[in-house]
């Protein structure tokens, strides 16, 4: 039947099921936007106005990484579309699958620099996985329904539509096909037939699987490292945990793989990296076998690349071959979805085959002990504890990025995958609230905790008018420190105690800001206040922001300076 | 682990791409982005009007080679990636040369040269003769240097293109087939 391309754009979304759209309209989206009035498309798909497309996109992203759901984001031409470029590189980097929908001028004002006109394909050309720019009304439907396979499948990501102004008016032939179908037609149906990993799951090779179970059997002090590919590969934790269980080695986690071993596990040797567990660094520093499933050896990780794992054979579990031997130069490795690698090394391994209990005690018993408690002021792991005391280590936590971060991924102890929302790769301040009110929408039976630092929370603050309008009850902890507490660590460390303008003395007084918002303030300065406030925010129901007060020097131990050796512990 | 070795060499990759607009760009940022330098790059149709051919050549080590070609695989427009092994391909690239050439005695020194290289004269007037020259780069290097003699006036290159030798061909299925080859055989 004929319609016009902007009810076109509609009806594609719901044959994705797209239930959730953020975003923020404009001239030249008008078409789109104008469909939730007229055809009533509102209705059916729920639209979450932000206060600046970039915490839109942020949403999205958060959306997406908790529900395993591609999140869609829309904004206008112009500077709607370059807001959202930091929220584009975010989702990148931390291949999490969003859909972006922007509209461009029309086709007679195309390269005209016309009133709010940019070249958002070519700006985004390197953060997406794939962008398109639509001409004509015919092509519509065919590449919505491309972008979405194309950010869901092989190694997520985010994927931008440009559109032309004059085709959301367009009136054309639209034929509706449900999802089943999409790989069977159009251009999707050619590339599907290509046959590449990008898109489809393509099985790993057996005799791969075979050498790396030949190499379990020769080794000695294995250790398994897990990343984000393990949370984002659907079903991927349950075989993981399957089989780190059966092999009984040690098993240190990167940021972005927060989730995929249970933080309270006895194999669980922590966080690896610049602030990761003595017990990982080492592990990864003496083991004479290290298993890489699904992360890519960040700088953050390995911090000196030629250091790192010494004396291992290194093994890379992933589904981007261009990321094996990308930064670490792998003795053997398995490319494919991590759920199915998983599976089959799960069939050919048998319960109690192996035996490392001594390396793994002897790993293990690095892990550092239980933190001290200080009765004059309030301490960042109390802060954490006392949250997952409270929300029975359930509730999803977001977070900005720096030092409270690094904490929440030190004293959170994540249970399950979509549960730490974080920008990992990108590092972008500003993440956390948009990442934890979409996260919210997405699982409104969760509680979901907004981790952020003073400096993190004045980017994207102005979002408390969107979570306090839609009532989405998130809860906001700041770990205010009055200063922009990573840089001043470095400093500290490293820049002979130069605090060159990273010292927040000035406002805004927080609480009073989200009270102008219409949002419950609190101020703590010691757990028992932060506990009450917290309970209390938790038992409102309503979005709620804690100001927690932290001594400026508070810092994130262990601390490895970038390019040293993972056991060359700056700070311990 | 072992360490990477840098010994960079000059690899020819060929690679097929949708013909739509933008696909140049994106295969050419590719290289600017990982700090590779191009040392010639050529595109142009193939026998299907769909699918250009690009023909890079860069200066990498094989390690950098692989990497380059996977990243370029990841490309939704890029069909397949090769990479010719100067044993086993050919390559040749067109050259026009502007010469200086005021005088009779220049201009048949230019056209003796010119006939020794077996390249043809495309344009002459009173004061140039303009030669086009097929070659790999040490034959364009060779001739550049005796018309230096003369006087260059201006100088054109399309860049390198390839082809393997024999009847083996690049096709859709190299694609997949390097997925699963990565690292045993790669293409």
């Amino acid at each position: 039947m004929k319609m016009k391309a902007s009810q076109i754009v509609m009806e594609c979304l719901l044959e994705q099921g797209v239930d959730t759209v953020f975003g923020y309209p404009g001239g030249t989206i008008l078409e789109i936007y104008d469909e939730f009035e007229r055809n009533g498309y509102g209705k059916r798909i729920r639209h979450i106005l932000t206060s600046h497309e970039q915490g839109a996109s942020h949403a999205a992203d958060g959306y997406a990484r908790s529900t395993g759901k591609v999140g869609v984001c829309f904004a206008t031409s112009g500077p709607g579309a370059t807001n959202l470029v930091t929220g584009i590189a975010t989702a990148y980097m931390d291949s999490s699958p969003v859909v972006f929908i922007t509209v461009n001028v029309g086709e007679s004002l195309i390269g005209k620099d016309s009133f709010q006109e940019v070249d958002i394909t070519g700006i985004t050309m390197p953060i997406t996985k794939c962008n398109y720019l639509v001409r004509r009304g015919e092509d519509l439907a065919d590449v919505i329904r491309e972008a979405f396979a194309i950010a869901r499948n092989g190694r997520p990501g985010p994927v931008l539509i440009d559109i032309l102004k004059n085709v959301t008016y367009e009136m054309v032939e639209y034929e509706p096909l449900p999802l089943s179908e999409h790989h069977r037609h159009g251009k999707l149906g050619r590339l599907i037939a290509r046959d590449s990993h990008d898109l489809k799951a393509v099985e790993p090779d057996h005799e791969d699987v075979d050498g790396l179970v030949t190499l379990l059997g020769d080794c000695k002090k294995p250790l398994i490292l897990v990343g984000g590919g393990v949370i984002r590969s659907r079903g991927a934790v349950r075989e993981f945990r399957k089989f780190f269980e059966k092999l009984g080695a040690p098993v240190a986690s990167t940021v972005m793989g927060g989730g995929a071993c249970p933080g309270n596990h006895p194999q669980f040797t922590g966080m690896i990296g610049m602030h990761g567990n003595h017990a990982s660094n080492l592990a990864s520093n003496e083991c004479d076998l290290l298993l890489a499933i699904g992360c890519r050896f960040s700088d953050r990780v390995t911090c000196d690349v030629n250091t790192f794992a010494p004396d291992a054979c290194v093994v890379h579990i992933d589904i981007d071959r261009a990321e094996i031997d990308k930064n670490v130069l792998t003795s053997h490795h398995i490319i494919g979805d991590a759920r199915r690698v998983l599976e089959l090394l799960n069939e050919r391994i048998e319960d109690q085959t192996y035996d490392f209990s001594e390396w793994a005690e002897y790993v293990l018993s690095h892990k550092e002990p239980e933190l001290e408690h200080d009765e004059s002021k309030l301490l960042p792991h109390e802060i954490l504890e006392t949250v997952s005391r409270l929300t029975d280590g359930n509730a999803i936590i977001a977070t900005d990025v720096g030092q409270h971060q690094m904490w929440s991924c030190q004293y959170y102890h994540f249970n399950r995958p979509g549960q730490l929302l974080t920008s990992g790769g990108f590092g972008t301040m500003g993440f956390g609230y948009g990442a934890a009110f979409g996260a919210k929408l997405g699982n409104p039976q969760q509680v979901v905790v907004h981790c952020t630092g003073d400096g993190c929370f004045r980017m994207n603050c102005h979002e408390m008018a969107t979570v306090q309008h839609y009532d989405i009850p998130v809860i906001t902890i700041i770990f205010n420190n009055h200063t922009l507490g990573m840089v001043r660590q470095w400093q500290t460390l490293i820049y002979g105690q130069r605090y060159s303008n990273t010292t927040l003395d000035r406002g805004p007084d927080f609480v009073k800001l989200a009270e102008a918002y219409g949002i419950k303030g609190y101020r703590v300065t010691n757990v028992a206040e932060f506990e009450a406030a917290f309970k209390e925010a938790l038992e409102s129901g309503h979005a709620a922001v804690i100001d927690a007060m932290l001594d400026m020097d508070e810092m994130v131990h262990p601390m490895v300076s970038g390019g040293s050796p993972v056991t060359n512990f700056l700070l311990d | 682990m072992p360490t990477i070795t840098a010994a960079a060499t000059r690899q020819t990759l060929s690679v097929l791409v949708d013909n739509n607009a933008g696909v140049l760009s994106q295969v050419s940022r590719l290289f600017s982005r990982k700090g590779y330098n191009i040392e010639s790059l050529a595109v142009g149709t193939t026998d299907s009007p769909e699918v250009s051919r690009i023909t890079i050549e860069v200066m990498a080590d094989d390690l950098q080679t692989k990497q380059i070609m996977s990243q370029l695989s990841k490309l939704f427009p890029v069909r397949s990636v090769k990479r010719l092994e100067s044993a086993y391909s050919i390559r040749r690239e067109l050259v026009l040369i502007k010469v200086k050439a005021e005088t009779r005695d220049v201009r048949n020194e230019v056209i003796q040269i010119a006939n020794i290289f077996r390249a043809s004269i495309i344009d002459v007037s009173l004061g140039s003769i303009t030669l086009a020259v097929i070659g790999t780069e040490s034959k364009d290097e060779a001739i550049e240097g005796l018309l230096k003699e003369f006087g260059i006036l201006e100088l054109a290159r399309t860049g390198m293109v390839a082809l393997e030798r024999g009847q083996y061909t690049l096709n859709e299925e190299s694609k997949v087939k390097g997925e699963y080859d990565y690292g045993k055989r790669m293409l």
